[in-house]
Protein backbone atom coordinates (compact mmCIF):
# COMPACT_ATOMS: atom_id res chain seq x y z
CA UNK A 1 0.00 0.00 0.00
CA UNK A 2 1.54 3.29 -0.67
CA UNK A 3 2.10 6.03 1.92
CA UNK A 4 0.40 8.46 0.14
CA UNK A 5 -2.45 8.15 -2.16
CA UNK A 6 -4.27 11.06 -3.83
CA UNK A 7 -7.38 10.53 -6.22
CA UNK A 8 -8.73 12.81 -8.56
CA UNK A 9 -8.25 15.66 -6.39
CA UNK A 10 -9.99 18.88 -7.14
CA UNK A 11 -9.89 22.50 -5.97
CA UNK A 12 -11.75 24.81 -7.18
CA UNK A 13 -11.44 28.58 -5.95
CA UNK A 14 -14.87 30.50 -6.42
CA UNK A 15 -14.49 33.70 -8.26
CA UNK A 16 -16.59 36.98 -7.45
CA UNK A 17 -19.98 36.12 -7.75
CA UNK A 18 -21.82 38.83 -10.96
CA UNK A 19 -25.37 39.74 -9.47
CA UNK A 20 -27.83 36.85 -10.73
CA UNK A 21 -24.95 35.55 -12.98
CA UNK A 22 -23.07 32.34 -11.58
CA UNK A 23 -19.46 32.86 -12.52
CA UNK A 24 -17.74 29.53 -12.90
CA UNK A 25 -14.86 29.13 -10.45
CA UNK A 26 -11.07 28.59 -10.81
CA UNK A 27 -10.21 24.82 -11.46
CA UNK A 28 -6.55 25.33 -9.57
CA UNK A 29 -6.62 21.26 -9.31
CA UNK A 30 -7.99 19.90 -11.87
CA UNK A 31 -8.41 16.13 -11.59
CA UNK A 32 -5.09 15.21 -10.13
CA UNK A 33 -3.85 11.58 -9.08
CA UNK A 34 -0.76 10.17 -7.89
CA UNK A 35 1.01 7.85 -5.24
CA UNK A 36 3.91 8.34 -3.25
CA UNK A 37 5.78 5.52 -1.94
CA UNK A 38 7.06 4.49 1.78
CA UNK A 39 10.50 6.49 1.98
CA UNK A 40 10.09 7.63 -1.63
CA UNK A 41 10.55 11.34 -2.51
CA UNK A 42 8.15 12.61 -5.34
CA UNK A 43 8.30 15.45 -7.24
CA UNK A 44 5.90 18.33 -7.92
CA UNK A 45 7.12 20.69 -10.82
CA UNK A 46 5.67 23.24 -12.41
CA UNK A 47 5.29 27.13 -12.94
CA UNK A 48 4.11 29.49 -10.25
CA UNK A 49 0.19 29.27 -10.81
CA UNK A 50 -0.12 25.49 -11.77
CA UNK A 51 -1.86 24.69 -8.53
CA UNK A 52 1.52 22.71 -6.94
CA UNK A 53 1.25 24.30 -3.68
CA UNK A 54 -2.07 24.41 -3.68
CA UNK A 55 -2.14 20.06 -4.12
CA UNK A 56 0.16 19.95 -1.52
CA UNK A 57 -1.64 22.58 0.68
CA UNK A 58 -5.08 20.06 -0.12
CA UNK A 59 -3.72 16.89 1.55
CA UNK A 60 -2.91 18.71 4.58
CA UNK A 61 -5.94 20.22 4.48
CA UNK A 62 -4.87 23.73 5.17
CA UNK A 63 -7.07 24.45 1.76
CA UNK A 64 -10.68 22.17 1.62
CA UNK A 65 -10.20 20.59 -1.59
CA UNK A 66 -13.30 20.56 -3.56
CA UNK A 67 -13.76 16.74 -4.00
CA UNK A 68 -11.72 14.07 -4.65
CA UNK A 69 -9.44 11.16 -1.91
CA UNK A 70 -6.30 11.27 -0.49
CA UNK A 71 -5.56 8.42 1.30
CA UNK A 72 -2.88 8.62 4.22
CA UNK A 73 -1.54 4.99 4.88
CA UNK A 74 -5.26 4.22 3.54
CA UNK A 75 -7.37 6.42 5.99
CA UNK A 76 -9.10 8.95 3.54
CA UNK A 77 -7.77 12.17 5.11
CA UNK A 78 -10.50 14.80 3.86
CA UNK A 79 -13.26 12.75 5.92
CA UNK A 80 -11.42 12.46 9.39
CA UNK A 81 -13.16 14.53 11.99
CA UNK A 82 -11.75 17.51 13.68
CA UNK A 83 -10.28 15.25 16.62
CA UNK A 84 -8.70 12.60 13.95
CA UNK A 85 -7.24 15.64 11.69
CA UNK A 86 -5.08 16.62 14.98
CA UNK A 87 -3.61 13.10 15.31
CA UNK A 88 -3.07 12.73 11.88
CA UNK A 89 -1.49 15.80 11.58
CA UNK A 90 1.13 14.62 13.84
CA UNK A 91 2.40 12.07 10.88
CA UNK A 92 1.99 14.59 8.04
CA UNK A 93 3.80 17.78 8.22
CA UNK A 94 4.80 20.75 5.89
CA UNK A 95 8.12 23.21 4.74
CA UNK A 96 7.28 26.33 4.14
CA UNK A 97 9.18 27.70 1.15
CA UNK A 98 9.13 31.51 2.67
CA UNK A 99 11.58 31.23 5.49
CA UNK A 100 10.96 34.91 6.81
CA UNK A 101 6.89 34.84 7.05
CA UNK A 102 7.10 31.01 7.85
CA UNK A 103 8.23 31.98 11.51
CA UNK A 104 6.31 33.77 13.78
CA UNK A 105 8.46 36.99 14.76
CA UNK A 106 7.28 37.86 18.16
CA UNK A 107 8.23 34.04 19.49
CA UNK A 108 11.44 32.86 20.09
CA UNK A 109 12.47 29.77 18.15
CA UNK A 110 12.85 27.52 21.38
CA UNK A 111 9.53 28.36 21.82
CA UNK A 112 8.65 28.21 18.27
CA UNK A 113 9.80 24.18 17.51
CA UNK A 114 8.11 23.19 21.02
CA UNK A 115 4.71 24.50 19.68
CA UNK A 116 4.29 21.39 18.16
CA UNK A 117 4.80 19.40 21.75
CA UNK A 118 2.40 22.08 23.25
CA UNK A 119 -0.18 21.27 20.81
CA UNK A 120 -0.39 17.73 21.43
CA UNK A 121 0.26 18.03 25.28
CA UNK A 122 3.72 16.02 24.59
CA UNK A 123 5.89 15.14 27.53
CA UNK A 124 7.13 17.65 30.54
CA UNK A 125 8.46 21.24 30.66
CA UNK A 126 11.94 19.45 31.07
CA UNK A 127 11.29 16.65 28.55
CA UNK A 128 9.70 19.22 25.59
CA UNK A 129 12.91 20.96 26.69
CA UNK A 130 15.20 18.39 26.19
CA UNK A 131 13.74 17.42 23.24
CA UNK A 132 14.03 20.77 21.21
CA UNK A 133 17.57 20.66 22.23
CA UNK A 134 18.19 17.42 20.57
CA UNK A 135 15.64 18.97 17.26
CA UNK A 136 18.13 21.93 17.12
CA UNK A 137 20.93 19.48 16.90
CA UNK A 138 19.68 16.89 14.51
CA UNK A 139 18.84 20.10 12.27
CA UNK A 140 22.81 21.63 12.51
CA UNK A 141 21.41 24.43 15.00
CA UNK A 142 23.16 25.66 18.46
CA UNK A 143 21.07 24.85 21.12
CA UNK A 144 22.41 27.54 22.80
CA UNK A 145 20.48 29.63 20.86
CA UNK A 146 16.75 28.84 21.69
CA UNK A 147 15.92 32.19 23.18
CA UNK A 148 16.83 33.97 20.55
CA UNK A 149 14.53 35.40 17.85
CA UNK A 150 13.92 34.52 14.02
CA UNK A 151 15.52 38.05 12.74
CA UNK A 152 18.53 36.93 14.37
CA UNK A 153 19.15 34.19 12.41
CA UNK A 154 19.78 33.43 8.63
CA UNK A 155 17.48 32.25 5.98
CA UNK A 156 19.38 29.21 5.94
CA UNK A 157 18.73 29.23 9.62
CA UNK A 158 15.36 29.78 9.40
CA UNK A 159 14.79 27.09 7.53
CA UNK A 160 16.44 24.72 10.04
CA UNK A 161 14.18 25.89 12.32
CA UNK A 162 11.02 25.41 10.00
CA UNK A 163 12.51 21.91 9.54
CA UNK A 164 13.00 21.11 13.50
CA UNK A 165 9.63 22.30 13.97
CA UNK A 166 7.90 20.14 11.46
CA UNK A 167 9.89 17.27 12.90
CA UNK A 168 8.63 17.69 16.40
CA UNK A 169 6.28 15.45 16.03
CA UNK A 170 8.01 12.37 14.71
CA UNK A 171 6.30 12.23 11.11
CA UNK A 172 6.40 10.10 8.62
CA UNK A 173 5.88 12.28 5.73
CA UNK A 174 6.80 15.71 4.81
CA UNK A 175 5.67 18.31 2.19
CA UNK A 176 8.40 20.28 1.13
CA UNK A 177 7.11 23.67 -0.38
CA UNK A 178 9.85 25.04 -2.18
CA UNK A 179 11.64 24.62 0.76
CA UNK A 180 15.16 26.21 -0.56
CA UNK A 181 14.25 28.37 -3.46
CA UNK A 182 13.99 31.31 -1.04
CA UNK A 183 17.64 30.99 -0.34
CA UNK A 184 20.73 31.57 -2.12
CA UNK A 185 22.05 29.37 -4.65
CA UNK A 186 25.22 28.65 -2.19
CA UNK A 187 23.02 27.66 0.69
CA UNK A 188 20.43 25.51 -1.18
CA UNK A 189 22.53 22.85 -1.27
CA UNK A 190 23.48 22.46 2.63
CA UNK A 191 19.60 22.33 3.50
CA UNK A 192 18.53 20.00 0.23
CA UNK A 193 21.83 17.87 1.76
CA UNK A 194 20.07 18.39 5.23
CA UNK A 195 16.92 17.03 3.76
CA UNK A 196 18.08 14.07 2.89
CA UNK A 197 20.54 13.34 5.72
CA UNK A 198 17.30 13.28 7.84
CA UNK A 199 15.03 11.35 5.43
CA UNK A 200 17.48 8.30 5.72
CA UNK A 201 17.77 8.96 9.56
CA UNK A 202 13.96 9.51 10.06
CA UNK A 203 12.92 6.81 7.17
CA UNK A 204 10.80 10.08 5.92
CA UNK A 205 8.76 10.20 2.69
CA UNK A 206 8.78 13.54 1.34
CA UNK A 207 6.65 15.60 -1.55
CA UNK A 208 8.96 17.87 -2.67
CA UNK A 209 7.42 20.60 -4.64
CA UNK A 210 9.69 22.92 -6.50
CA UNK A 211 10.39 24.57 -9.68
CA UNK A 212 14.27 23.97 -9.63
CA UNK A 213 14.40 20.90 -12.26
CA UNK A 214 17.82 20.54 -11.36
CA UNK A 215 16.92 20.21 -7.72
CA UNK A 216 14.37 17.60 -8.54
CA UNK A 217 16.49 15.46 -10.74
CA UNK A 218 18.83 15.33 -7.81
CA UNK A 219 16.78 14.62 -4.35
CA UNK A 220 13.44 13.08 -6.41
CA UNK A 221 13.11 9.15 -7.36
CA UNK A 222 9.58 10.10 -9.49
CA UNK A 223 8.22 13.45 -10.66
CA UNK A 224 5.10 14.71 -11.59
CA UNK A 225 4.79 17.98 -13.86
CA UNK A 226 1.79 20.42 -13.31
CA UNK A 227 0.42 22.79 -15.64
CA UNK A 228 -2.87 24.87 -15.15
CA UNK A 229 -3.70 22.65 -12.22
CA UNK A 230 -3.36 18.75 -14.15
CA UNK A 231 -0.76 16.64 -14.25
CA UNK A 232 0.89 16.40 -17.82
CA UNK A 233 3.54 13.67 -17.31
CA UNK A 234 4.76 11.76 -14.21
CA UNK A 235 7.50 9.16 -14.38
CA UNK A 236 10.74 8.22 -12.77
CA UNK A 237 13.04 10.79 -12.76
CA UNK A 238 15.35 9.51 -15.31
CA UNK A 239 12.74 8.68 -17.98
CA UNK A 240 11.48 11.89 -17.60
CA UNK A 241 15.15 13.79 -17.57
CA UNK A 242 15.59 11.36 -20.79
CA UNK A 243 12.83 11.15 -22.76
CA UNK A 244 10.36 13.84 -21.82
CA UNK A 245 6.94 12.76 -23.74
CA UNK A 246 4.55 16.44 -23.06
CA UNK A 247 5.41 19.07 -25.07
CA UNK A 248 5.58 21.36 -21.65
CA UNK A 249 8.14 19.43 -20.19
CA UNK A 250 10.34 19.12 -22.89
CA UNK A 251 9.81 23.04 -22.85
CA UNK A 252 10.37 23.34 -18.65
CA UNK A 253 13.39 21.16 -19.64
CA UNK A 254 14.80 23.44 -22.35
CA UNK A 255 14.59 26.05 -19.80
CA UNK A 256 17.22 24.43 -17.62
CA UNK A 257 20.55 26.61 -17.53
CA UNK A 258 23.64 24.78 -19.00
CA UNK A 259 26.76 25.65 -16.74
CA UNK A 260 29.02 26.17 -20.30
CA UNK A 261 29.53 29.64 -21.96
CA UNK A 262 29.93 28.29 -25.10
CA UNK A 263 26.98 26.48 -25.27
CA UNK A 264 23.94 27.45 -27.62
CA UNK A 265 21.04 28.11 -25.75
CA UNK A 266 18.79 25.93 -27.18
CA UNK A 267 15.47 26.59 -25.16
CA UNK A 268 12.08 25.54 -26.51
CA UNK A 269 9.18 28.36 -26.55
CA UNK A 270 6.02 26.15 -25.92
CA UNK A 271 2.88 26.58 -28.12
CA UNK A 272 0.11 26.22 -26.22
CA UNK A 273 -2.12 25.24 -28.90
CA UNK A 274 0.01 22.47 -30.61
CA UNK A 275 -1.67 20.28 -27.77
CA UNK A 276 -4.55 18.91 -26.25
CA UNK A 277 -4.85 20.06 -22.39
CA UNK A 278 -7.90 18.07 -21.89
CA UNK A 279 -6.06 15.15 -23.27
CA UNK A 280 -6.34 12.18 -20.34
CA UNK A 281 -2.88 10.92 -18.86
CA UNK A 282 -1.90 7.29 -20.67
CA UNK A 283 0.91 5.27 -19.61
CA UNK A 284 3.61 5.33 -22.72
CA UNK A 285 5.78 3.02 -20.70
CA UNK A 286 5.29 1.13 -18.24
CA UNK A 287 5.65 3.89 -14.93
CA UNK A 288 5.57 6.65 -17.31
CA UNK A 289 2.37 8.55 -17.88
CA UNK A 290 1.56 11.79 -20.25
CA UNK A 291 -0.66 13.49 -21.06
CA UNK A 292 -0.49 12.59 -24.95
CA UNK A 293 -2.14 11.79 -27.73
CA UNK A 294 -2.12 7.90 -29.46
CA UNK B 1 25.27 55.72 9.86
CA UNK B 2 23.05 53.42 12.57
CA UNK B 3 24.63 53.75 15.83
CA UNK B 4 25.21 50.09 17.81
CA UNK B 5 22.26 49.59 19.79
CA UNK B 6 23.11 50.48 23.50
CA UNK B 7 24.06 47.09 25.76
CA UNK B 8 20.72 47.95 27.94
CA UNK B 9 18.67 47.95 25.10
CA UNK B 10 16.55 50.30 22.99
CA UNK B 11 16.76 53.89 23.52
CA UNK B 12 13.01 55.21 24.54
CA UNK B 13 13.51 57.30 21.34
CA UNK B 14 13.62 54.18 19.22
CA UNK B 15 10.44 52.08 21.08
CA UNK B 16 8.10 55.48 20.20
CA UNK B 17 10.00 56.74 17.01
CA UNK B 18 11.51 59.63 16.68
CA UNK B 19 11.92 63.23 18.87
CA UNK B 20 8.44 64.09 18.08
CA UNK B 21 6.77 61.29 19.43
CA UNK B 22 9.04 61.75 23.12
CA UNK B 23 7.88 65.18 22.77
CA UNK B 24 4.24 63.45 22.60
CA UNK B 25 4.68 61.18 24.86
CA UNK B 26 6.18 63.95 27.86
CA UNK B 27 3.16 65.60 26.87
CA UNK B 28 0.93 63.15 27.18
CA UNK B 29 2.58 61.96 30.72
CA UNK B 30 2.53 65.00 31.85
CA UNK B 31 -1.06 65.69 31.47
CA UNK B 32 -1.95 62.47 32.99
CA UNK B 33 -0.12 63.02 35.83
CA UNK B 34 -1.70 66.54 36.17
CA UNK B 35 -5.16 64.79 35.94
CA UNK B 36 -4.47 61.88 38.28
CA UNK B 37 -3.37 64.50 41.57
CA UNK B 38 -5.62 67.49 40.54
CA UNK B 39 -7.22 67.81 43.72
CA UNK B 40 -3.99 67.85 45.14
CA UNK B 41 -2.19 70.22 42.51
CA UNK B 42 -4.88 72.56 42.49
CA UNK B 43 -3.98 75.85 43.94
CA UNK B 44 -8.27 76.76 44.79
CA UNK B 45 -11.13 75.07 44.44
CA UNK B 46 -12.17 74.81 40.95
CA UNK B 47 -16.42 75.75 41.81
CA UNK B 48 -15.03 78.11 44.62
CA UNK B 49 -15.78 81.80 43.08
CA UNK B 50 -14.29 85.03 44.04
CA UNK B 51 -16.93 87.49 42.83
CA UNK B 52 -14.97 90.41 43.03
CA UNK B 53 -12.16 89.30 40.99
CA UNK B 54 -14.29 88.07 37.99
CA UNK B 55 -12.31 88.12 34.42
CA UNK B 56 -9.59 88.88 35.98
CA UNK B 57 -6.51 88.42 34.18
CA UNK B 58 -3.18 86.11 34.60
CA UNK B 59 -1.69 86.95 37.78
CA UNK B 60 0.83 85.90 40.53
CA UNK B 61 -2.02 84.36 42.56
CA UNK B 62 -3.85 83.07 39.86
CA UNK B 63 -1.39 82.24 37.03
CA UNK B 64 -4.52 81.59 34.05
CA UNK B 65 -6.66 84.09 35.58
CA UNK B 66 -10.58 83.85 36.82
CA UNK B 67 -13.33 82.98 34.83
CA UNK B 68 -16.98 84.88 34.48
CA UNK B 69 -17.54 83.71 37.91
CA UNK B 70 -14.63 84.46 39.54
CA UNK B 71 -13.19 80.89 39.81
CA UNK B 72 -9.81 80.15 39.11
CA UNK B 73 -8.96 78.79 35.76
CA UNK B 74 -6.01 76.71 36.54
CA UNK B 75 -7.42 74.90 38.83
CA UNK B 76 -10.76 74.56 36.40
CA UNK B 77 -7.99 73.55 33.50
CA UNK B 78 -6.72 70.80 35.83
CA UNK B 79 -10.12 69.49 36.84
CA UNK B 80 -10.93 69.23 33.15
CA UNK B 81 -8.36 66.79 32.49
CA UNK B 82 -9.46 64.80 34.50
CA UNK B 83 -12.76 64.56 32.73
CA UNK B 84 -10.87 64.36 28.86
CA UNK B 85 -9.06 62.06 30.24
CA UNK B 86 -11.96 60.05 31.64
CA UNK B 87 -13.34 60.40 28.03
CA UNK B 88 -10.77 58.97 26.38
CA UNK B 89 -9.72 56.36 28.41
CA UNK B 90 -13.30 54.69 28.79
CA UNK B 91 -14.08 55.23 24.94
CA UNK B 92 -10.76 54.19 23.28
CA UNK B 93 -10.92 50.80 26.06
CA UNK B 94 -14.64 50.26 24.91
CA UNK B 95 -14.44 50.57 21.70
CA UNK B 96 -10.67 48.96 20.87
CA UNK B 97 -11.93 46.21 22.55
CA UNK B 98 -15.47 45.78 21.58
CA UNK B 99 -13.55 46.55 17.41
CA UNK B 100 -10.96 43.99 17.98
CA UNK B 101 -13.32 41.30 19.13
CA UNK B 102 -15.75 41.68 16.26
CA UNK B 103 -13.32 42.55 13.80
CA UNK B 104 -10.79 39.60 14.75
CA UNK B 105 -14.02 37.01 14.75
CA UNK B 106 -15.24 38.98 11.45
CA UNK B 107 -11.90 38.53 9.55
CA UNK B 108 -11.28 34.71 10.91
CA UNK B 109 -14.43 32.92 10.31
CA UNK B 110 -15.84 35.14 7.49
CA UNK B 111 -19.10 33.94 6.35
CA UNK B 112 -22.18 35.77 7.29
CA UNK B 113 -21.07 37.08 10.68
CA UNK B 114 -18.41 38.89 8.58
CA UNK B 115 -21.17 40.21 6.19
CA UNK B 116 -23.07 41.20 8.98
CA UNK B 117 -20.48 42.89 10.15
CA UNK B 118 -19.37 44.50 7.96
CA UNK B 119 -22.30 45.80 6.25
CA UNK B 120 -22.73 47.29 10.26
CA UNK B 121 -19.02 49.26 9.93
CA UNK B 122 -20.48 50.30 5.93
CA UNK B 123 -23.43 52.08 7.76
CA UNK B 124 -21.62 53.61 10.26
CA UNK B 125 -19.30 55.10 8.41
CA UNK B 126 -21.61 56.57 6.36
CA UNK B 127 -22.23 58.70 8.72
CA UNK B 128 -19.86 61.93 9.67
CA UNK B 129 -18.85 60.59 13.03
CA UNK B 130 -18.98 63.72 15.74
CA UNK B 131 -22.48 64.62 13.35
CA UNK B 132 -23.78 61.23 14.56
CA UNK B 133 -22.41 61.75 18.23
CA UNK B 134 -24.30 64.90 18.50
CA UNK B 135 -27.93 63.09 17.11
CA UNK B 136 -27.73 60.39 19.77
CA UNK B 137 -26.73 62.84 22.83
CA UNK B 138 -29.69 65.54 21.65
CA UNK B 139 -31.69 62.04 21.55
CA UNK B 140 -30.65 60.36 24.77
CA UNK B 141 -29.98 63.97 26.57
CA UNK B 142 -26.53 65.87 27.51
CA UNK B 143 -24.57 63.47 29.87
CA UNK B 144 -21.12 62.35 30.80
CA UNK B 145 -22.67 58.85 30.09
CA UNK B 146 -24.15 59.50 26.80
CA UNK B 147 -21.38 61.28 25.97
CA UNK B 148 -19.66 57.89 26.33
CA UNK B 149 -21.56 55.81 24.85
CA UNK B 150 -21.96 57.77 21.28
CA UNK B 151 -18.34 57.88 21.25
CA UNK B 152 -17.86 54.44 21.77
CA UNK B 153 -20.85 53.20 19.35
CA UNK B 154 -18.86 55.66 16.49
CA UNK B 155 -15.54 54.47 18.04
CA UNK B 156 -15.60 50.65 17.72
CA UNK B 157 -16.11 50.37 14.24
CA UNK B 158 -12.49 52.30 13.14
CA UNK B 159 -10.87 48.72 15.17
CA UNK B 160 -13.26 46.39 13.86
CA UNK B 161 -12.10 47.49 9.91
CA UNK B 162 -8.59 47.55 11.09
CA UNK B 163 -8.54 44.35 13.31
CA UNK B 164 -10.67 42.73 10.22
CA UNK B 165 -8.10 43.46 7.61
CA UNK B 166 -4.80 42.29 10.01
CA UNK B 167 -6.98 38.72 10.75
CA UNK B 168 -7.17 38.72 7.02
CA UNK B 169 -3.67 39.42 6.35
CA UNK B 170 -2.23 37.51 8.95
CA UNK B 171 -4.91 34.25 8.55
CA UNK B 172 -2.71 33.54 5.28
CA UNK B 173 0.73 34.12 6.69
CA UNK B 174 2.52 30.77 6.63
CA UNK B 175 3.51 31.07 10.28
CA UNK B 176 -0.57 30.65 11.23
CA UNK B 177 -0.50 28.22 8.21
CA UNK B 178 2.22 26.39 10.19
CA UNK B 179 0.67 26.40 13.00
CA UNK B 180 -2.29 24.90 11.57
CA UNK B 181 -0.92 22.27 10.48
CA UNK B 182 0.61 21.43 13.54
CA UNK B 183 -2.84 20.55 15.02
CA UNK B 184 -3.60 23.79 16.97
CA UNK B 185 -7.11 24.92 17.60
CA UNK B 186 -8.79 28.11 17.06
CA UNK B 187 -8.02 29.89 20.10
CA UNK B 188 -4.64 29.21 20.32
CA UNK B 189 -3.78 30.35 16.32
CA UNK B 190 -6.12 33.88 17.05
CA UNK B 191 -4.67 34.20 20.48
CA UNK B 192 -0.87 33.08 19.82
CA UNK B 193 -0.30 34.09 16.32
CA UNK B 194 -3.16 36.21 14.81
CA UNK B 195 -4.20 38.68 16.93
CA UNK B 196 -0.62 39.60 18.32
CA UNK B 197 0.53 40.37 14.40
CA UNK B 198 -2.65 43.28 14.77
CA UNK B 199 -1.84 44.19 18.01
CA UNK B 200 0.52 47.24 17.40
CA UNK B 201 -1.35 48.21 15.05
CA UNK B 202 -4.69 48.52 17.60
CA UNK B 203 -2.32 50.50 19.78
CA UNK B 204 -1.49 53.28 16.96
CA UNK B 205 -5.32 53.59 16.44
CA UNK B 206 -5.87 53.61 20.42
CA UNK B 207 -3.12 56.57 20.29
CA UNK B 208 -4.78 58.20 17.64
CA UNK B 209 -8.26 57.20 19.29
CA UNK B 210 -7.54 59.07 22.61
CA UNK B 211 -6.55 62.41 20.78
CA UNK B 212 -9.95 61.79 18.87
CA UNK B 213 -12.04 61.27 21.90
CA UNK B 214 -10.75 64.06 23.57
CA UNK B 215 -11.65 66.06 20.66
CA UNK B 216 -15.01 64.85 20.11
CA UNK B 217 -16.15 65.03 23.99
CA UNK B 218 -14.34 69.20 23.82
CA UNK B 219 -16.92 69.63 20.85
CA UNK B 220 -19.79 67.92 22.55
CA UNK B 221 -19.24 69.76 25.53
CA UNK B 222 -18.92 73.26 23.66
CA UNK B 223 -22.20 72.58 22.31
CA UNK B 224 -23.94 71.89 25.84
CA UNK B 225 -24.45 68.13 24.92
CA UNK B 226 -21.98 66.75 26.90
CA UNK B 227 -20.35 67.53 30.71
CA UNK B 228 -23.44 69.73 32.20
CA UNK B 229 -22.23 72.69 34.16
CA UNK B 230 -20.47 73.56 37.24
CA UNK B 231 -18.43 70.52 36.26
CA UNK B 232 -15.11 71.95 34.52
CA UNK B 233 -14.64 70.26 30.77
CA UNK B 234 -12.35 72.03 28.48
CA UNK B 235 -15.26 72.36 25.52
CA UNK B 236 -18.34 74.00 28.21
CA UNK B 237 -15.19 76.43 29.41
CA UNK B 238 -14.43 77.30 26.04
CA UNK B 239 -17.97 78.06 25.79
CA UNK B 240 -18.47 80.03 28.40
CA UNK B 241 -15.64 82.31 27.65
CA UNK B 242 -16.99 82.86 23.68
CA UNK B 243 -18.95 85.98 25.37
CA UNK B 244 -15.80 87.25 26.63
CA UNK B 245 -13.31 86.36 23.58
CA UNK B 246 -12.28 90.30 23.34
CA UNK B 247 -12.90 91.51 26.69
CA UNK B 248 -11.49 88.37 28.95
CA UNK B 249 -9.37 85.87 25.94
CA UNK B 250 -7.84 84.15 28.84
CA UNK B 251 -11.02 82.55 30.07
CA UNK B 252 -10.85 80.61 26.20
CA UNK B 253 -6.86 80.75 25.55
CA UNK B 254 -6.04 78.30 28.35
CA UNK B 255 -8.12 75.60 27.89
CA UNK B 256 -8.19 75.98 24.15
CA UNK B 257 -4.26 75.54 24.53
CA UNK B 258 -5.09 72.31 27.03
CA UNK B 259 -7.14 70.41 24.03
CA UNK B 260 -4.50 71.56 21.42
CA UNK B 261 -1.75 70.52 23.79
CA UNK B 262 -2.84 67.24 24.46
CA UNK B 263 -4.29 66.62 21.16
CA UNK B 264 -1.16 66.78 19.71
CA UNK B 265 0.61 65.77 22.10
CA UNK B 266 -1.37 62.30 21.38
CA UNK B 267 -1.45 62.70 17.84
CA UNK B 268 2.39 63.21 17.43
CA UNK B 269 3.03 59.81 19.77
CA UNK B 270 0.92 58.24 17.63
CA UNK B 271 2.32 58.88 14.36
CA UNK B 272 5.64 57.94 16.59
CA UNK B 273 4.50 54.39 17.44
CA UNK B 274 3.02 53.88 14.02
CA UNK B 275 6.88 54.11 12.42
CA UNK B 276 8.12 52.05 15.44
CA UNK B 277 5.19 49.04 14.89
CA UNK B 278 6.47 48.33 11.65
CA UNK B 279 7.49 44.36 11.75
CA UNK B 280 10.72 44.66 10.72
CA UNK B 281 11.76 47.04 14.04
CA UNK B 282 10.15 44.00 16.32
CA UNK B 283 13.37 43.69 18.76
CA UNK B 284 13.99 41.22 21.60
Amino acid sequence: MPLVEVRHLVKEFPRRRRLLRPVPGVRAVDDVSFTIEEGETFGLVGETGSGKTTTGRCLLRLIEPTSGEVRFRGEDVLKASPARLRELRRDMQIVFQDPYSSLNPRMRVGAIVEEPLAIHGLGTRAERRRRVDELFGLVGLDPAHRDRYPHQFSGGQRQRIGLARALALNPSFVIADEPVSALDVSIQAQVVNLLLDLQRRLQLSYLFIAHDLRLVRHICSRVAVMYFGRIVELAPTAALFEAPQHPYTRALLSAIPVPDPDARPSRLVLDPSAFDRAAPLREVRPGHWAAVGE
Amino acid sequence: MTEPPAAGGRRLRDVVGGPMAVAGLVVVVLAAVAALFAPWLSPYDPSAQDLALRLAGPGWQHPFGLDELGRDILSRVLAGARISFLVGVVVVSVSSVVGSVLGALAGYFGGWFDELVSRLIDILLAFPGLLLAIALVAVLGPSLMHVLFALSIIGWVGYARLVRGQVLRAREIEFVQAARALGAGTPRILFRHVLPTALPAVVVQATLGMAGAIISEAALSFLGLGVQPPTPSWGTMLNAGIAHLLDAPHLTIFPGLAIALLVLGFNFLGDGLRDAADPKSVQA
